[in-house]
């Protein structure tokens, strides 16, 4: 790739950033050439976040019509999945599922709440509504 | 603390990078990224990142920093923590004594990052070098940024406590003792033959040229039908290791030929430069490749998991040749 060749056609998600590339110059030797973005990128970046954003939406959905509780709702909004959720946690991946049952939810001690807002970043009284 | 931060390409091999100019032996990131022998491919089929299977186009994370320490003759301090407080009052420590210490960080909770970036990876590699006085926030330098950055003590404490695979456990690093300029011709030509043995003889199918072509069998067999969405997941997962994640392009490709440029003129061997123009040529055609699929996953062109998969096969037969002629030349 000849430094001429870097793209520059933007990258909206790199949030303004450009990054380090590194291409051929003039004098056949590579160099670093900051990039605003290549689409290439962009396509699978987007695609990635975008999978992540349809699996939280479908959740809410789902939390909405008592189908699931809000812990499966966040797990997908802060980029988890249940195998992540119970490293991060320490909870075994069966009991995460049964916890996704309404129900079971509603009846959670204050110190298994207080286990997944942490590990998930937020506080308890965020982690029993979801929005 | 007088600190100078350039911009690098790939995490580890930039903060390796500034640590040693730090240090007073000026690297470059190639040279920090070539001399440690960082250059490889693995598709790892049994480790799964939110369903996918992983694509590496190099060596596994701290191979770097390990590995500069045999041919410079560094001696690097690694240190993690069972509790948090312990990790935080250790860091605040070192940098009180005016150290520049290496941190390894999840992704997901450095808030300076793109929102669209930050993914559960817990092997980022920042270097912090101060404190504001008056917040108390951290002054990290982050290799991929373009300048120096600060970041909130319970940001960087959760990013440095992240769980799940590769667990930091607050690692930090730093160097005991001085590094020194080494014996260029002693120690180039044993980092290159190391890259050409894992590229070409590694033991398992799945890592090196044989692993290109294990990746190439397991495209070709993905479902056009009714798993079409997954398998674009599948395809999209490779292109972002191989660009996305900060490789310099081409999946590590060019960085690499960099470093064989700088090796040429230090060894007055013109062979290895022509090798790298060779290289050049293939993280090219990495990128074509990185085209195809991305053009697959919009629906510009219909998906046919096949045609990537030859593409893979042409760029493997490539890789051996290559790395055949760079072990001859080494």
């Amino acid at each position: 790739m000849l430094d001429s060749e870097v793209p520059q056609e933007g990258n909206s998600t790199l949030g303004g950033h450009r990054k380090a590339m590194y291409a051929r110059g003039t004098d056949g030797k590579l160099h670093i050439v900051q990039s605003a973005g290549w689409e290439v990128e962009e396509i699978v970046t987007k695609q990635a976040v975008d999978d992540l954003l349809r699996l939280t939406e479908n959740a809410r959905q789902r939390v909405l019509a008592g189908q699931t509780s809000p812990l499966e709702y966040h797990m997908y909004r802060v980029r988890m999945d249940v195998p992540l959720l119970s490293q991060a946690s320490g909870i075994w991946q069966w009991r995460i599922r049964r916890h996704f049952r309404p129900a079971v939810f509603a009846g959670l001690s204050a110190s298994l709440l207080a286990t997944y807002a942490d590990a998930m970043g937020m506080t308890v009284d965020q982690l029993k509504k979801a929005d | 603390m007088d600190f100078q931060h350039s911009q690098a390409s790939h995490c580890e091999s930039g903060v390796m990078s500034n640590l040693l100019r730090h240090h007073g032996l000026p690297l470059s990131e190639p040279m920090t990224f070539g001399l440690s022998s960082a250059l490889s491919f693995a598709y790892l089929p049994i480790i799964k990142i939110n369903g996918l299977p992983l694509v590496a186009y190099r060596m596994p994370p701290k191979a770097i920093i390990k590995g500069l320490q045999k041919p410079l003759g560094l001696k690097m301090r690694f240190e993690t923590f069972g509790s948090q407080a312990a990790g935080v009052a250790r860091l605040n420590e070192l940098l009180d004594q005016g150290k520049l210490v290496g941190l390894q960080t999840s992704v997901f909770w450095l808030p300076y990052l793109p929102q669209d970036l930050r993914f559960h990876f817990n092997a980022h590699n920042v270097l912090a070098f101060g404190r504001d006085p008056a917040t108390g926030d951290y002054q990290l330098s982050d290799p991929v940024a373009e300048t120096t950055v600060t970041c909130a003590p319970a940001d960087l404490q959760r990013a440095r406590f992240a769980k799940g695979a590769l667990a930091p456990k607050g690692l930090l690093y730093y160097p005991v003792g001085t590094p020194h300029t080494p014996d260029w011709a002693q120690v180039l030509p044993a980092a290159i033959r190391k890259t050409t043995r894992i590229m070409l003889d590694a033991p398992l199918p799945i890592i090196g040229v044989r692993g290109i072509r294990w990746l190439a069998k397991a495209i070709e067999k993905l479902d056009t039908g009714s798993g079409a969405a997954h398998s674009k997941l599948f395809i999209g997962q490779v292109v972002r290791m191989q660009e996305e994640i900060g490789t310099g392009g081409g999946g590590f490709r060019f960085i690499y030929a960099s470093f064989l440029q700088e090796a040429a003129d230090l060894l007055a061997r013109p062979a290895l430069g022509e090798l790298a123009e060779q290289l050049i040529d293939i993280g090219d055609e990495w990128r074509e490749f990185a085209l195809a699929t991305a053009r697959m996953i919009r629906d510009r062109d219909p998906l046919q998991p096949p045609r990537l998969a030859d593409k893979l096969r042409a760029i493997a037969d490539r890789e051996q040749a290559f790395f055949r002629d760079l072990r001859r030349a080494a």
